[in-house]
């Protein structure tokens, strides 16, 4: 009844070759960590370089007269960005409310209705294929469709060329966030007798609904900054731009873009200044979608 | 160690009422067949259900119980590669008939799954949402109906001061009461249950074992369980499933005492399965 069905000792006769084997295996073991920790500092390195900058030639410029005051003309002392960081808020917001219905729209017929049909492939095709487009053809794009038919640079195109930027960015946050909800509990919306309507209405985008509104809000972050979608579009704007958003709309992203280059002190200051508003705003943008995805994650 | 397993089982026999073979029929199935695709995973399944009375489908995975459970309200339909053909009769009824709507038939029959599933939403509001679907009732009225659901789902009393909380912080034992509150909130006349506390811990399965019972004097019950000391406790009748065929049907204590098929003796007595 002693019998001992296992002995290491007895099947092991000499010693196993650890050395060698461990060291090599050691050795590209450490290599891989070094190099993917040395290549995340580089990155990070980088991306902390632009920050401190940004702060550091920012923060100088930034004055009262930077939120009240126009942009100054070519030559003049002080002046400010009132005007394009107004301008940008319009641009953006007038993108984001024309996206957020088509976006979520469209991303819940993915995700409820057309599924792997035939339209739906097709659908998210296109939409990965215009969420990599680069910006200027899109603004080349609004230029043709509005610009030229209209005889001249409005607000309303570069909000049209704003919102087809954020389209598919929505498209795709609302369809994945959709699919992360159980189909458990759209069966027990309809084991209750509730059509597909109030099923998607009531359930799935209450349950979907931080994840979409993170989706808009980084949306909103990523057309924020956008430039060459307005070059051709909203143009850019020295004074305060008319209320009926015709002809040019001043902007942060344009006006940064020209200030940068001038041989101006001045402009120069106004465009550091502007560059830290924009990042920091996206900043708090993402803070918030952040949050709002932790607040529903502990939900 | 087959004896012993029968021995535990029978043990428990006798715990629920007797099958009542005089009560009408409630639901009839008739010639059903059920496709995933191509592949036919019911096989001319006839049996009856009988009004009021507890019946419990068993048999091994993959045997078809889940999917039989799944036609009497048509919840397949939401899948298009899934169908069904043959007849089931709720009082008489075609069900499978397309002209039946399919949102009024499963008001009808209600459905409790094996996972709780709460809606993100207040507890009331919870069970207020198969109410509202198909009724406008003043507030009051609605506040009734919800305690009333809740009370005889026997949560009424754990959840009666949050009510606006939500469903979603309630233990796995509480979330799966407030489901079958919120099935039977609506007064269904037949409930489904698929392995409803296959997730659960015995206490809470226990809790759900008893609601069951009290639940059948007003509804007609099928269950779906791979336990079968649950199936013998609370059911009158039981139904052996194998391979997309029902075995054998009949009162419960005739099945796990006395079966007429050697299939479903070895069943039950963990020979196999």
């Amino acid at each position: 009844m002693d019998t001992v069905l296992y002995n290491p000792a007895a099947t092991v006769t000499a010693p196993a070759p650890w050395g060698r084997v461990r060291r090599s295996r050691y050795v590209a073991d450490r290599a891989l960590k070094v190099i993917c920790t040395l290549f995340t500092l580089l990155g990070a390195f980088v991306l902390g370089w632009i920050l401190l900058m940004l702060v550091v030639e920012g923060i100088g410029g930034l004055s009262p007269a930077v939120f009240t005051e126009t942009t100054p003309g070519p030559g003049t002392a002080g002046g400010g960005i009132a005007n394009a960081i107004v301008g940008s808020l319009i641009l953006t917001v007038l993108g984001i409310v024309a996206a957020t219905p088509i976006g979520v729209l469209a991303g819940t017929y993915l995700a409820e209705y057309g599924k792997t049909s035939m339209l739906a492939t097709i659908i998210r095709f296109v939409n990965d294929i215009l969420l990599a487009a680069p910006s200027i053809l899109i603004g080349l794009f609004v230029y043709m469709l509005m610009v030229q038919p209209m005889g001249g640079y409005s607000g309303w195109a570069g909000g049209v060329a704003l919102a087809i930027i954020a389209v598919p960015v929505i498209v795709r946050s609302t369809e994945d966030m959709l699919r992360l909800v159980p189909s458990s509990l759209r069966e027990a919306g309809a084991a209750l007798g509730a059509p597909m309507s109030t099923v998607i209405m009531k359930i799935s985008w209450k349950a979907a609904r931080a994840g979409m509104v993170t989706g808009v809000i980084l949306a909103t972050a990523r057309i924020a900054g956008e430039t060459a979608p307005l070059l051709f579009t909203a143009l850019n704007n020295n004074f305060w731009f008319s209320p009926t958003l015709m002809g040019g709309v001043s902007n942060l992203p344009v006006t940064i873009y020209q200030f940068a280059l001038a041989p101006y002190e001045n402009w120069r200051e106004l465009a550091w200044a502007g560059a830290l508003i924009i990042t920091l705003s996206i900043l708090a943008l993402s803070v918030v979608a952040r949050l709002l995805l932790k607040k529903d994650k502990v939900r | 160690m087959s004896s012993t397993i029968a021995v535990n089982t029978s043990s428990a026999i006798g715990n629920a009422a007797a099958a009542d073979t005089t009560v009408p029929v409630r639901i009839a199935v008739k010639n059903l067949n059920f496709y995933y695709g191509d592949f036919r995973s019911l096989k001319d399944i006839s049996i009856d259900f009988y009004d009021r009375q507890v019946t419990a489908l068993i048999g091994p995975s993959g045997c078809g119980k889940s999917t039989l459970l799944r036609t009497f309200n048509r919840i397949y339909s939401l899948y298009p590669e899934q169908r069904a053909d043959g007849q089931i009769l709720l009082d008489g009824q075609n069900v499978l008939s397309p002209s039946v709507d399919v949102n009024e038939l499963r008001a009808r029959v209600g459905m409790v799954f094996q996972k709780p599933t709460p809606f993100p939403m207040s507890i009331y509001d919870n069970i207020a949402f198969g109410i509202r679907l198909y009724e406008k009732l003043p507030k009051s009225e609605l506040d009734g109906r919800v305690e009333e659901a809740l009370r005889k789902a026997a949560l009424w009393d754990e959840v009666k001061d949050k009510l606006r909380q939500s469903g979603m912080g309630l233990s796995g034992g509480q979330q799966q009461r407030l489901c079958i509150a919120r099935t039977i909130a609506q007064r269904p006349e037949v409930i489904l249950l698929d392995e409803p506390t296959s997730a659960l811990d015995p206490i809470s399965t226990g809790k759900i074992e008893e609601l069951i019972e009290q639940l059948r004097s007003e509804f007609t019950i099928v269950i779906v369980t791979h336990n079968m000391q649950q199936a013998a406790r609370i059911s009158q009748f039981t139904a052996f499933m194998y391979l997309g065929e029902l075995i054998e049907f009949g009162p419960t204590t005739k099945m796990f005492m006395n079966p007429s098929k050697k299939q479903t003796q070895d069943y039950i007595t963990g020979r196999f399965g």
